[in-house]
């Protein structure tokens, strides 16, 4: 079984992505939306937290909420893959299952 | 894929809605099926029928109703959250003695175990909320 | 008839503070009825959801807490509540209400329904559900 893990919110603001890294197995991905997205940028106090996850887990973030708040691609983690809304729909096809982290 | 999608909050407080509605927009597109939209807590007030949002935004409320026309979608509001909340259709205005009812077109007031019969019959459930 | 699915109800918020911990409740009730296979793991404030003694005389809020120690009589006995996150809050297993069910095949022997698991084992368990379910 593979799960897509989503979060939506800033790791700043609520433990949701910590959370979801703690209990994400190897093998599942996690796509980052909404506020989530800042979990997804460098050189943050939670870049580490999120690197470190990456060696099992394959990590996403939603482009167009990148866009929004004003964070360019060139700013996000090495290795976290950027997809559009049709990326995500396809990213929960590919998936057996998905849980949101709200 | 079949899939169902369940919506925690309303409109335009969270980005909830919007998500869910651009993630729709993009599976219809690409040939899935939706079994069912299931509105729960104060996700119900994404059917509320008297929302005038200002004319340089989206109007979340008639883009569900548009697509549910469209797309021959099945969006139902939890009817427990829905009375809790003030949304009410024209059974909910029988049954209860209220002198309107306020529920956008396209919606429907249904029971929880609507949500866990679309869990059941879609291959994915994808939830949106804060 | 379809399978019968694995269905996880994830519960990361404290009681009163908003509305989804006894919302979600309502929906496990609900679907009680529909002979899936269920289960409810508490995570983060979650966790409060469990905790007994809760009194909301003063507060003017229906305290729901005692519903779920009828989860047992609708089948629902596999409660999973995060190790990490008990103790972070420095809670035990005694701060929490003892939910039990009675097993049938054991000459309905009253058994617990929680289980307190370290987050890899959780881990597991949340990997293998078919639908989960996030207030």
């Amino acid at each position: 079984m593979s799960m897509l893990h989503t979060v939506n919110k800033s790791p700043f603001e609520r433990d949701s992505l910590a959370s979801c890294l703690r209990l994400a197995v190897n093998g599942s991905a996690v796509l980052l939306i909404e506020d989530g997205i800042y979990g997804a940028m460098s050189g943050t106090e939670n870049s580490a937290m999120v690197k470190e996850s990456m060696e099992g887990i394959s990590f996403y973030v939603l482009g167009p909420d990148l866009k929004a708040r004003g964070i360019s691609e060139d700013r996000v983690i090495d290795g976290i893959k950027v997809v559009d809304y049709k990326g995500f729909v396809d990213l929960v096809a590919e998936h057996d299952s998905s849980q949101a982290w709200l | 894929m079949k899939l169902s999608i369940q919506i925690n909050e309303g409109p335009y407080t969270h980005e909830a809605s919007t998500t869910a509605l651009n993630f729709l927009k993009a599976a219809v597109e690409a040939g899935h099926e939706i079994f069912r939209v299931f509105f729960y807590h104060d996700g119900v007030n994404n059917g509320t029928r008297y929302t005038k949002p200002p004319q340089d935004d989206r109007n979340i409320v008639a883009t569900w109703s548009e697509l549910a026309e469209k797309h021959n979608l099945d969006l139902v509001l939890c009817v427990a959250a829905a009375q809790r909340r003030g949304i009410a259709d024209e059974g909910e205005q029988q049954r209860n003695g209220l002198d309107g009812n306020n529920i956008a077109p396209g919606f429907r007031i249904s029971g929880l175990g609507q949500l866990i019969e679309a869990g059941i019959e879609s291959e994915r459930l994808v939830v949106f909320g804060d | 008839m379809s399978d019968v699915k694995k269905f996880l109800y994830v519960n990361r918020k404290a009681p009163y503070g908003t509305i989804y911990a006894w919302e979600s409740l309502e929906v496990v009730l609900i679907g009680a009825a529909f002979d899936q296979d269920v289960s409810l793991a508490f995570i983060g404030d979650g966790v409060y959801q469990i905790a007994k003694g809760q009194d909301t005389t003063e507060l003017g809020i229906k305290n729901f807490s005692p519903t779920y120690s009828a989860l047992g009589d609708y089948d629902i006995n596999k409660i999973y509540v995060e190790k990490e996150s008990m103790e972070a809050r420095g809670l035990t297993v005694d701060d929490l209400m003892k939910l039990t069910w009675e097993d049938e095949d054991e000459d309905w022997a009253e058994k617990d329904s929680i289980q307190v698991l370290p987050a890899k084992e959780l881990a597991e368990i949340m990997d293998q559900q078919d639908i989960v379910l996030s207030f």
